[in-house]
């Protein structure tokens, strides 16, 4: 198998809230992604997952853990150099498209503040043609370079949000609950984008997100969180076909289908959350690619 | 047929804005029988929260209502009175559940000042009587320790519990209408199987009859009796939950139905509507769905589908529904969907 393009190792992320109080929002997380593939990372509100996806991207510097990335550390102290490298390759998108953007500034200036910054092109005129081909690649027209946010619509906006990741040319691109504020039909169009973008430029996606359906059309691999804990991992398939933790089936026995008879007969999986300890837990190999937490 | 207790009819609403006219609601019907669970489902902009808006009482004040009538309990609550409406109608007989429960408490009230504020505006009820009476709400909505809760704010509460106890804010004043607008958009799967849960309880014990504003169609399935699908306005089709999701007439129902993923199959490309909704700033000419349909026939671009009916619940405005249209396939991956969900449902 390839070398991965991020490992992460034994990731903590602690907040101190208090003298006494500190939040452990994550708590020893591992996982890896290989480069071209979609890691899928799930799980309830407060489970941590957008704080792994900040963390990974040093938004906060990690408590303890060791996390590489294109065969560079990336954790602890970052020189300039890395700093660099991390800030071209990696990039983010964000949640909500109507607040992620600068509504004072054009399209054109929020997509090529990053090629502004690393000094990517060497006219205005090549930088003008770099902004018009993005814009095209995620539907847009060039046109629309001369606009602000306001004058999109909700769709419209996470495609610029796509557009402003996708200028840099990233290895890993961070998607938190980018289509979570959509319509349905909207969130149709962009994950199939995401997609189409990914099969042409071999990006790598973590897609961060709690609805399971679109992350099952999304993802290579999932990773199902709970409590800051990685207490399942494996093969999309494997995930779905063949849940093994508690939790991961609850989560699942939680999704609607669109099938009224079937749905209204459905009972719900109870995980009784309180019980969890996972702080003793252990890792259990099921196959060479699913793994499960036990406690 | 039940008795319904709210019938809005040819409701038509333009929106006054500095751009132009905005035809928001063009001639709207729908029924709430009863007791039951009707739910309103399109895409944003399609009217469905303007709909309510209006059954409410709470359009902005550019919005004009050129024509319609909205009949709750035979009576034309569009004749009413601002102050009638407020002191007869909202919050006492008819109440509403929000999106957001981040932004629909007030951060500066505790929760008990919250449940019980409508109280004392609508009801004699003295203090004592009303903390008990919200205690109880609280224990209904499955609030642990309501007691001490009462004396909490919003902020102490996560987005579940946020919820919660908006949904006992409205239930305050024991309601006969529950309007829900995307009650669950904002919180995570399994807190939304536990409200929904919630919502079907609670109805059933206190005999309400509720509204569903949503666009997740798998959330549908799981709450409604009925469903009423709005687009550019207007309810283009309606039908039992079982006629809508297993006998889908409009092309336009079929790409909401084809668009939602599927957990049985392992395609790895989603269906999506083409094209985005028409601006209702210039008037749709023909069908509004006409120019996002690839079964359009030339008299889409021309002329409106009337309401075709195919049962007695089940109505679709398209003109493939004439009896001189020609016969249309459904869309192969559609067909095999209904086909399979058809299956497991045992229907038909």
């Amino acid at each position: 198998m390839a070398e991965p393009l991020l490992q992460v190792k034994y990731l903590r992320q602690h907040f101190k809230i208090s003298r006494s109080f500190t939040v452990k929002a994550v708590n020893g997380v591992s996982f890896d992604i290989y480069p071209g593939e979609t890691y899928g990372l799930v799980g309830e509100s407060g489970s941590g997952k957008t704080t792994i996806g900040r963390s990974i991207i040093r938004l906060y510097d990690p408590t303890s853990g060791i996390i590489f990335f294109n065969g560079q550390k990336i954790s602890g102290k970052l020189d300039n150099e890395t700093n660099k490298m991390l800030r071209q390759n990696m990039q983010m998108i964000f949640q909500d498209p109507m607040s992620s953007l600068n509504p004072r500034k054009k399209i054109g200036d929020i997509i090529g503040e990053g090629l502004d910054i690393h000094k990517l092109y060497s006219s205005q005129k090549e930088r003008n043609e770099i902004i018009g081909e993005i814009l095209k690649k995620v539907g847009l027209s060039p046109a629309h370079a001369e606009r602000y946010p306001q004058q999109f619509s909700g769709g419209q906006r996470q495609r610029v949000g796509i557009a402003r990741a996708l200028v840099m040319n990233p290895k890993l691109i961070i998607a938190d609950e980018c289509i979570s504020a959509l319509d349905v039909s909207i969130q149709a169009q962009v994950v199939n984008l995401m997609k189409d973008i990914q099969a042409e430029t071999k990006c790598a996606y973590l897609f961060i997100a709690h609805d399971l359906s679109m992350v099952k059309y999304i993802s290579d691999r999932i990773g199902v969180l709970h409590k800051g804990y990685l207490v399942e991992t494996g093969l999309t398939r494997e995930i779905f076909s063949n849940p093994a933790h508690p939790y991961t089936q609850s989560l699942l026995s939680a999704v609607p289908q669109p099938n009224p008879l079937v749905e209204k007969q459905r009972q719900l999986i109870h995980y009784d959350a309180a019980k969890a300890n996972y702080e003793n837990g252990t890792m259990q190999r099921l196959s060479d690619t699913h793994f499960v937490q036990w406690h | 047929m039940e008795k319904n207790i709210l019938t809005v009819k040819n409701l038509d609403i333009t929106f006054r804005t500095n751009a132009g006219n905005i035809h928001a609601i063009r001639g709207v019907n729908f029924e709430l029988p009863s007791g039951k669970t009707v739910a309103l489902v399109g895409e944003s902009g399609s009217g469905k929260s303007v709909t309510m808006k209006a059954v409410t009482g709470l359009l902005d004040s550019n919005a004009i209502i050129n024509s319609g009538n909205i009949f709750y309990n035979g009576e034309d609550i569009l004749t009413f009175t601002k102050k009638d409406l407020r002191q007869k109608i909202n919050g006492q007989q008819i109440a509403m559940v929000f999106q957001d429960p981040m932004t629909s408490l007030d951060p500066t009230m505790t929760i008990g000042d919250q449940i019980t504020e409508g109280m004392f505006l609508h009801k004699k009820i003295s203090k004592s009587d009303a903390r008990q009476r919200a205690i109880e709400l609280l224990n209904l909505v499955g609030i642990m320790d309501a007691e001490k809760r009462m004396k909490n704010y919003p902020h102490q509460l996560s987005g579940g519990m946020r919820q919660r106890v908006v949904i006992a804010v409205a239930l305050s004043c024991e309601p006969k209408i529950l309007i829900c607008d995307e009650p669950t958009t904002a919180l995570d799967v399994t807190v939304q199987a536990r409200i929904l849960n919630l919502i079907k309880d609670i109805q059933a014990e206190m005999n309400l009859s509720v509204i569903y504003i949503t666009h997740d169609l798998g959330v549908v399935a799981k709450v409604a009796d009925y469903v009423n699908v709005m687009y550019a306005g207007k309810v283009i089709e309606v039908g039992t939950v079982e006629e809508i999701f297993y006998d889908p007439r409009h092309p336009y129902t079929w790409g909401l139905l084809s668009a939602m993923p599927d957990l049985e199959t392992d395609d790895d490309r989603l269906y999506s509507i083409p094209g985005s909704p028409p601006n209702l700033l210039h008037e749709p000419k023909g069908d509004a769905f006409a120019p996002r349909n690839k079964f359009a026939m030339k008299i889409d671009e021309r002329e409106e589908p009337p309401m075709f009916k195919i049962s007695e619940t089940h109505y679709a405005a398209t003109w493939l529904l004439h009896p001189d249209a020609p016969k249309v396939e459904l869309p192969a991956e559609l067909k095999s969907r209904l086909m399979r969900s058809r299956k497991a449902a045992n229907y038909g």
